[in-house]
């Protein structure tokens, strides 16, 4: 049994130089929780069909959902949606998929989300998520390790983020190889001092969501296990 | 109903029958991993088979690689949809740890370092299906893709080949494993697209 859904683009807005979110609304979307994904399924004219999984990238709104695409070279599917896939026009759909890399909101305790690259996307829905709460939810911080300020995705949420000014909801880029003017952070990859905050400690009893391609995830989930953080409460999810 | 994705082409099919539905082709080998990559040091490494009626059959790293070792080249298929053929693995056969083990059991569940379990029937580990591969690709399997040594299971989806195997508990009803608990299919056959509860 399958359970496809029509979906149709509204909208597709840049991220970055190359990547896309695609605005999409679904016929009879159930809803789904930060950090789920979707399959997308696309049907080519003679009936040749290829799917991929994307993570949703911004939370439940009723049967509009959002995913963010970074084309790769060559690739199959990511570059059509990212650059020729009309507004207007149908892709199917099924999900939302995944039970463990998910954030309740709702849910008490402290959460660090560590970003590599475009791993940003399903974290990106869980701070959207808490920022719905306003003054009732828990502490969030987000690590987002970037090469340089062209790949910063979701630049107006980081935005607003930094101009809040709420102790309790902060992000910082960590720039690998070029950082803009002024930034305080020297460049390079993520340590564990990017990490070691106070309020996220293990103590604190702090959730981890960890998201990126494989060595990303790798390097920064072995660095919050060597912090002390209990790997049942380091999740991951890894690409590439 | 409007048109479908209107000027996608796809890659060109040449693929023969060795892709399952749902599958797409590549030369990586993507990482799905719920959780950080447990640390395990060889000498404290060990494999414990365990009974229905509690018996247990124990193997030290040197004890396992003393048994008769396998050569297995196989094709992947992981429920995130990547395929990838041809892989080399070295390893051995669950027919070997199997033998001489008196059990009645229909049903294994495999236990890896770091918590991670998943489900299985027993008749899938039997007849040359089944092995706890260690070397892919000539090489130490890598930590991150379940070294010291992972079960390898290529038959049903990959996330049934538990990385970072330390044992398998045998029993006489179905325990659902990890993914399994979290929505991924109790059984898993990429034929036939048992991915999700639903399927």
């Amino acid at each position: 049994m399958s359970d496809w859904s029509r979906a149709e683009l509204r909208a597709r807005t840049p991220e970055s130089a190359t990547a896309r979110t695609l605005h999409l609304t679904v016929d009879g979307w159930p809803g789904h929780l930060p950090g789920q994904h979707v399959d997308v399924r696309l049907t080519a004219d003679d009936g040749y069909r290829a799917v991929r999984s994307y993570s949703l990238s911004a939370p439940a709104d009723g049967d509009r959902i959002e995913i963010s695409v970074q084309p790769a070279p060559h690739g199959e599917v990511s570059p059509y949606l990212a650059e020729d896939f009309p507004v207007g026009a149908g892709i199917e759909v099924k999900g939302p998929l995944g039970g463990w890399f998910v954030w309740k909101p709702g849910r008490p305790g402290p959460v660090l989300l560590v970003a590599g690259g475009s791993g940003i996307a399903p974290l990106a829905a869980m701070l959207r998520a808490r920022l719905d709460l306003g003054d009732d939810g828990p502490p969030f911080h987000l690590a987002y390790s970037l090469r340089d300020p062209g790949q910063r995705w979701f630049g107006a949420l980081l935005d607003g983020v930094a101009k809040a000014e709420d102790p309790a909801v902060t992000a910082a880029c960590l720039y690998t190889r070029t950082a803009p003017p002024g930034h305080p952070r020297p460049v390079g990859r993520i340590t564990a001092a990017d990490l070691d905050l106070p309020g996220f400690a293990p103590a604190d009893g702090a959730l981890a969501f960890v998201c990126g391609p494989t060595a990303f995830v790798e390097k920064a989930a072995g660095l919050l296990v060597h912090l002390g953080h209990r790997p049942d409460r380091v999740r991951t999810e890894r690409f590439g | 109903m409007a048109t479908l994705t209107p000027g996608f082409h796809g890659h060109r099919r040449t693929r023969g029958d060795r892709l399952p539905p749902g599958q797409f082709l590549t030369e990586d080998f993507p990482v799905l991993s719920a959780g950080p990559t447990p640390e395990v040091p060889l000498d404290q490494w060990e494999f414990t088979l365990t009974t229905e009626d509690g018996g247990r059959h124990r193997w030290t790293w040197e004890q396992f690689l003393a048994l008769p070792q396998q050569e297995v080249t196989t094709d992947l298929h992981c429920v995130t949809r990547w395929s990838k053929f041809d892989t080399r693995w070295r390893g051995v056969s669950l027919d070997t740890l199997l033998e001489g083990v008196t059990t009645h059991a229909r049903y294994a569940l495999a236990e890896s370092y770091g918590g991670y379990t998943t489900n299985l029937p027993l008749a899938d580990l039997r007849d040359g299906k089944a092995w706890i591969a260690h070397t892919y690709d000539g090489e130490p399997l890598a930590a991150e893709h379940g070294g010291p040594a992972r079960l390898l299971v290529p038959h049903l989806y990959f996330w049934k080949s538990a990385k970072w195997i330390t044992g398998l508990t045998l029993g006489r009803t179905d325990r659902r494993g990890f993914w399994e608990q979290f929505g991924y299919h109790d059984y898993g056959d990429p034929w036939r697209e048992q991915r999700t509860w639903n399927d």
